[in-house]
């Protein structure tokens, strides 16, 4: 008879990522231990910086080639100019963090994968998508007021931005129920998981539901006039500039995810400890030699 | 001395650490029960003896260390372990508004249990005729632990979880209930009672385990039980295994942590 | 599965006969809607006939949340959830069995608000069929999400005010196929304008019932 025993490896071991450096344990068992927080190797720190400043230069560059450099359109004027900015909120708010939610949430659900790093880029993949959501919603009204004459177009875009916002927000309101992070992330990869096939579908029915109506005016979402030289490079750069943003909020924003996990957890570690003194000593230790397992009494351990 | 092959384990727990939000249930559960034991778990209220229960019905994932029910994984083997095991615990799982023969009759089909056993389990517990037809929403405390005590002995699991089966009984339930534990543990299912009152079940236990701060802090065997409830039956008598010894505790060798008190 | 679905939805049923919840809350809430919505449109028959069939699937939809909120509540008595848990019963036959449950109240709902909207607001029906295949399809599709997303909030206690939040977008396109329906089935058209949103309802209801019945074991041990 084989035993098919259940091994399940002990809270906190979830792959850390290579710069989560100390912290990680990955000893069995219910030995209590408060460990030192996940601090970010030189490396990842660094690279955060990097990243963080080639943002913030090349936003500022975008600014100033959209504002200054590159000329106004024959039809819309200086409206125009939110091209560089528009499309690339969006691009990262629909694509970018969605995306990076729902194939992060299905890497949790995914037995092989699973790791509560998944869970907490996704969370911060949404919560920075959020802002960039709302960005495209408000710079798309403030460009269709003038265009459309209209703050609201219920076109398949925007809906569908509308929409994505909303199960963003839902999202977010599933994470805040107290509970244990893997119960909470599995729930959160689930909610993410069912929203991800929903967009399409209501993308394809916002569609239809505009072109096949009759007697609608179809507006044209795409408000994207010719583009050509400077204007072209510009919004390149507007692209890349607004991703690295993204990508700098999410690394902070994961990192602060790590911290508030391991704030948790070693509150955990803390009543092991004391649970287990409820029964009293525990059993069989020899005089002297600390706790049970014979790890070095240095560490912060049973109270 | 030939080998003995250990008797299966019913229930095996190593290390086990169970989590509800940040709190330990079980902060390092060490257990060994073989098969047609009965074992009672005493400890004080807060223990973890209920915890305990739960993690073997499979209700309640380990955090970390080994369990084998019935020699199934729990989490990989879902549906196997729950239809072969019964959990009674303090709520009673009844829908308000199905009588109690509807009750019945749902709990045992879903667990894929024998419709034909449903009217004699009724009857064995006195819920019959008006009883039988009346809302579970309207029943008293024991009633509705009779009531789940139908649905376990309709049922008839391998591994019996009773968790403080004696709250809430009148005194003549109290008996029929020993007396199922009786049947049960003769039959070769294997029970784990749970009470922090032991005085009424130790007759029905071989052994007894405390349970406190989430982990067993002591074991002690019960004389009163009759040892072929001990271990499970032994092949009929046998000149060429002299040396088994039918009372040795199949505990596995390597096992420190238990600390026998004789 | 089907044996356990069966099982299930019996029961529901059965606790629904004897309860009445949804015919004596759900449906004279879904009325009181109707009127509400009357009051906001105003008196005249021609705005509230050409917003019939929007009204009538929100009033729909209003309604699944609470079937759904009922569907979910069942199972709290004396721990019967964890009950269900035990007794091993297969979690995809659990999910189809509770689904069919809320989708047979939520077709009797609709029959009775769609009368009510005849006769409220005066809208005509050409197409009978059509309206029938909509209500059809677009109960599945809400049955499928609700049960899901109910399983998710079960052991919440802001379930009340989360699971209209988390259901009620991912519902949408139902709202909309089962409201462009209604337009064409109402206008007597040609049968091809609806039969598109009808497509589209079949493959929303296929979806959402696959991802149920893989993903409601998995889902029932989280919360």
């Amino acid at each position: 008879m084989t035993d098919d025993l259940a091994t399940v490896p002990p809270a906190g071991a979830d792959r850390a990522r290579p710069d989560d450096a100390a912290g990680s344990d990955d000893a069995a068992g219910p030995v209590a231990r408060v460990t030192a927080p996940p601090t970010p190797s030189a490396a990842a720190r660094t690279t955060e910086r990097v990243i963080g400043l080639l943002a913030l230069v090349g936003t500022a560059a975008t600014v100033w080639l959209g504002i200054w450099v590159t000329p106004p359109d024959k039809v819309q004027g200086d409206l125009v100019r939110l091209v560089y900015i528009h499309p690339g909120v969006a691009w990262v708010a629909l694509y970018l963090a969605f995306g990076l939610a729902a194939v992060s949430s299905l890497l949790y659900l995914w037995p092989r994968t699973r790791s509560l790093f998944w869970d907490r880029l996704a969370a911060a993949a949404v919560e920075v998508g959020v802002v960039f959501n709302v960005c495209t919603l408000v710079s798309g009204s403030i460009w269709g007021k003038p265009t459309w004459g209209v703050w609201w177009a219920w076109d398949a875009r925007l809906t569908s931005t509308a929409v994505l916002l909303v199960l963003f927000l839902g999202y977010l309101a599933l994470r805040r129920v107290p509970a244990e992070p893997e119960v909470r992330a599995r729930r959160s990869a689930f909610v993410a998981l069912f929203a991800a096939v929903d967009i399409p579908i209501i993308h394809f029915s916002v569609n239809w539901w505009n072109t096949l109506h009759q007697g609608a005016t179809v507006l044209n979402a795409n408000l994207s006039p010719t583009i050509h030289g400077s204007m072209a490079w510009t919004l390149l750069l507007g692209f890349v500039a607004l991703t690295l943003v993204f990508v700098w909020m999410l690394l902070v924003r994961y990192r602060i995810g790590a911290l508030e996990d391991w704030l948790a957890a070693n509150e955990l570690d803390l009543a092991l400890a004391e649970r287990q003194a409820e029964g009293g000593p525990p059993p069989a230790a020899p005089p002297g030699s600390g706790p049970v397992d014979g790890v070095p009494t240095d560490r912060v351990g049973v109270a | 001395m030939a080998p003995v092959a250990l008797p299966p384990s019913a229930v095996s727990l190593r290390d086990a650490v169970a989590l509800a939000g940040r709190f330990p249930l079980l902060a390092g559960v060490d257990l060994e029960v073989a098969v047609g034991e009965t074992v009672l778990v005493e400890g004080p209220n807060g223990a973890g003896k209920t915890s305990l229960l739960r993690v073997c019905a499979g209700l309640v994932p380990l955090t970390s260390g080994h369990l084998s029910v019935l020699g199934l994984d729990p989490t990989r083997h879902r549906v196997g372990v729950r239809r072969r095991v019964g959990l009674l615990s303090h709520a009673s799982h009844l829908y308000d508004d199905l009588t109690v023969r509807e009750n019945v009759r749902f709990a045992v089909r879903a667990a894929g249990g024998d419709v034909g056993r449903i009217e004699p389990a009724l009857d064995r517990w006195g819920l019959v005729g008006r009883l039988a037809k009346t809302s579970a929403g309207k029943l008293s405390a024991g009633q509705r632990r009779r009531v789940a005590l139908a649905v376990l002995t309709a049922r008839w699991p391998e591994l019996w979880l009773l968790d403080e089966p004696h709250a809430g009984l009148d005194a003549s339930a109290r008996a029929l209930l020993d007396q199922a534990v009786r049947e049960a543990a003769s039959s070769g299912v294997t029970v784990l009672i749970a009470s922090h009152e032991a005085g009424p079940v130790e007759d029905l236990a071989s052994r007894a385990v405390t349970v406190t701060g989430g982990r067993v802090a002591a074991e002690r065997r019960l004389t009163a039980a009759s040892d072929e409830a001990a271990a499970p039956a032994p092949a009929p008598a046998d000149d060429s295994d002299p040396d088994v010894d039918v009372d040795v505790d199949p505990v596995v060798p390597e096992q420190g942590r238990v600390a026998h008190v004789a | 599965m089907w044996r356990d679905a069966a099982l299930v939805a019996g029961k529901d049923l059965r606790i629904e006969g004897r309860s009445r919840v949804a015919l004596s809350q759900v449906a004279p809430f879904g009325i009181v809607a109707l009127v509400l919505f009357a009051f906001a449109l105003g008196p005249d028959r021609q705005i509230m006939a050409k917003g019939a069939p929007g009204l009538f699937w929100v009033a729909v939809l209003f309604c699944t949340v609470l079937a759904i909120q009922r569907s979910v509540s069942v199972e709290s008595s004396d721990g019967a959830r964890d009950g269900l848990r035990l007794s091993g019963i297969d979690p995809a036959g659990l999910y189809l069995g509770k689904a069919v449950a809320v989708a047979a109240q939520l077709v009797v709902l609709e029959a009775l608000l769609a009368v009510g909207v005849v006769l409220l607001y005066g809208a005509r029906i050409e197409v009978p069929w059509m309206i029938a295949a909509s209500c059809v399809l677009g109960t599945i599709g809400l049955a499928a999400t609700g049960t899901l997303y109910g399983a998710l909030s079960s052991g919440l206690r802001v379930r009340e005010t989360l699971l209209p939040f988390l259901l009620l977008p991912i519902a949408a396109p139902v709202l909309l196929a089962g409201t462009r329906i209604w337009q064409a089935a109402m206008a007597g058209g040609t049968p091809s304008a609806g039969s598109q949103w009808l497509k589209l309802l079949v493959v929303f209801d296929a979806v959402y019932l696959a991802i149920g019945v893989v993903l409601f074991g998995p889902i029932q041990e989280t919360a």
